[in-house]
């Protein structure tokens, strides 16, 4: 069982709730949720706690990940996405700690799971809409209609632009879910190579040096992934705002 | 205790369906029974996660990134004030140092012209002086020389009568030996 590599995303519950016949449970992928909010949230809090005015270390780890994803949503959304800051830097935190918390052995990765990447995207996809109506009324409907387009066209354009936007959820949440879970498998496929190789003697022992490498080389790769993942799913986050914030083309 | 009991069925239940599992029925992350407890627990704790970040991590950050920027700013507009504040200084230095080199300029020539008139009233003055001594010389070398000379008339005539009476044996008259003299002597 040890070297199923499928056996880390399990479910276990910790602690077993049920309402009306609905399993609600404490499981280890709550326990890792609540360890990401509560170490996140202590880390940002107790780093900037000095308040200096020259920044102690990690004071500048915390002013670093603001400034990062204030740039990132500045760029994209400008001056007026920053009303969303929050909301994408609480997105930008939460899904890097979480990746990078899978990159622990025996941690439980919570966004190798499809349903809380979804969650995730649909809080996205769901705020883009409902401030983009909001905001715009009906003039956000101009998002799936470009201007521009030739008359003849507009029927064609307007259906690939509403299907890319109800992929939009789709493809956000996938890519996090894809990436983690490939990436924790390959790990996973790789180190029990070298388990069950150096299981063989000498020659197995020998054997098992490439794969042994290979593993470091992905764990490097993973943290790379861990990172890039969380910042490409604030990247299409802010781009995805700033469809609500200006939504004509 | 009932979540070992759970654990331990759910590796029983892929021990024997291993290959089922590769199929996806089995596959955890698809299992549809673990998804009301993971979005649950999800939204509570991202829930509490974005209501910590809205209202302490992020205003905190920003309230410490704004107070560096305005010092920062301040201080550049402190240095700017402390510059003009010196270049001002610098420009009256300058100013007071050349109202100096012009006065100095004044008082030196100032004291040149005076110099230059008293030793010229003095040197005149000395001249002047000088003038006088040389002319009451002069007369003075003027009277011994006509004593002189009229002294030489009367040896002269002394002279000439004692010739005359040695040459002759008679003493001229004094009228003969004046106007011989006289005529010798022109």
């Amino acid at each position: 069982m040890a070297n199923d590599p499928i056996h880390q995303f399990n479910i276990q519950t910790l602690f077993p709730i049920e309402v009306g016949g609905m399993d609600f449970s404490f499981t280890n992928s709550s326990l890792f949720m609540v360890l990401t909010v509560a170490a996140t949230s202590a880390f940002l809090i107790f780093s900037t706690s000095g308040r200096g005015l020259v920044p102690t270390r990690l004071q500048s780890i915390s002013e670093m990940a603001y400034e990062f994803v204030a740039g990132t949503l500045r760029s994209s959304a400008g001056t007026e996405g920053m009303r969303f800051f929050p909301l994408v830097f609480s997105l930008f935190m939460f899904v890097l700690v979480a990746n990078l918390f899978g990159m622990f052995p025996y941690f439980f990765t919570i966004t190798s799971h499809i349903i809380v990447t979804f969650a995730l995207a649909m809080l996205v996809i769901l705020t883009v809409i409902i401030y983009g109506f909001m905001k715009n009324g009906m003039k956000f409907l101009k998002l799936f209609v470009p201007s521009g387009v030739p008359g003849a066209l507009i029927p064609l354009v307007t259906l690939i632009e509403v299907i890319s936007f109800l992929s939009r959820p789709i493809s956000l949440s996938v890519r996090l879910f894809a990436n983690m879970l490939a990436g924790h498998i390959t790990l996973k496929v790789f180190s029990g190579f070298v388990v069950s190789l150096s299981a063989m003697g000498a020659v197995g022992i020998f054997g098992s040096i490439l794969p042994l490498g290979m593993t470091v080389a992905l764990t490097a790769l993973e943290f790379l992934v861990a990172f890039l993942q969380a910042y490409v799913f604030t990247v299409l986050t802010c781009m995805y705002l700033n469809d609500a914030i200006h939504p004509s083309h | 205790m009932a979540g070992q009991t759970h654990s331990t069925t759910e590796g029983m239940h892929e021990a024997i369906e291993v290959p089922a599992a590769e199929h996806g029925a089995g596959f955890p992350p698809f299992d549809s029974t673990t998804f009301a407890s993971q979005l649950l627990w999800l939204a509570i704790t991202f829930g509490v996660f974005y209501w910590i970040m809205k209202n302490v991590a992020v205003p905190r950050i920003a309230g410490i990134l704004e107070d560096r920027r305005d010092r920062i700013a301040g201080d550049i507009s402190e240095a700017n004030r402390l510059k003009e504040e010196t270049d001002a200084a610098i420009a009256a230095y300058e100013q007071a140092l050349a109202e100096a080199r012009n006065k100095a300029h004044g008082i030196a020539h100032e004291t040149r012209t005076k110099l230059k008139a008293d030793h010229e009233a003095r040197r005149e003055k000395v001249e002047a002086e000088l003038n006088g001594k040389l002319k009451e010389a002069e007369a003075q070398i003027a009277a011994t020389k006509t004593d002189a000379l009229s002294q030489i008339g009367d040896i002269a005539g002394e002279t000439a009568s004692a010739l005359v009476e040695q040459l002759i044996g008679k003493a001229p008259t004094k009228t003969d030996l004046t106007k011989a003299l006289k005529s010798a002597m022109n």
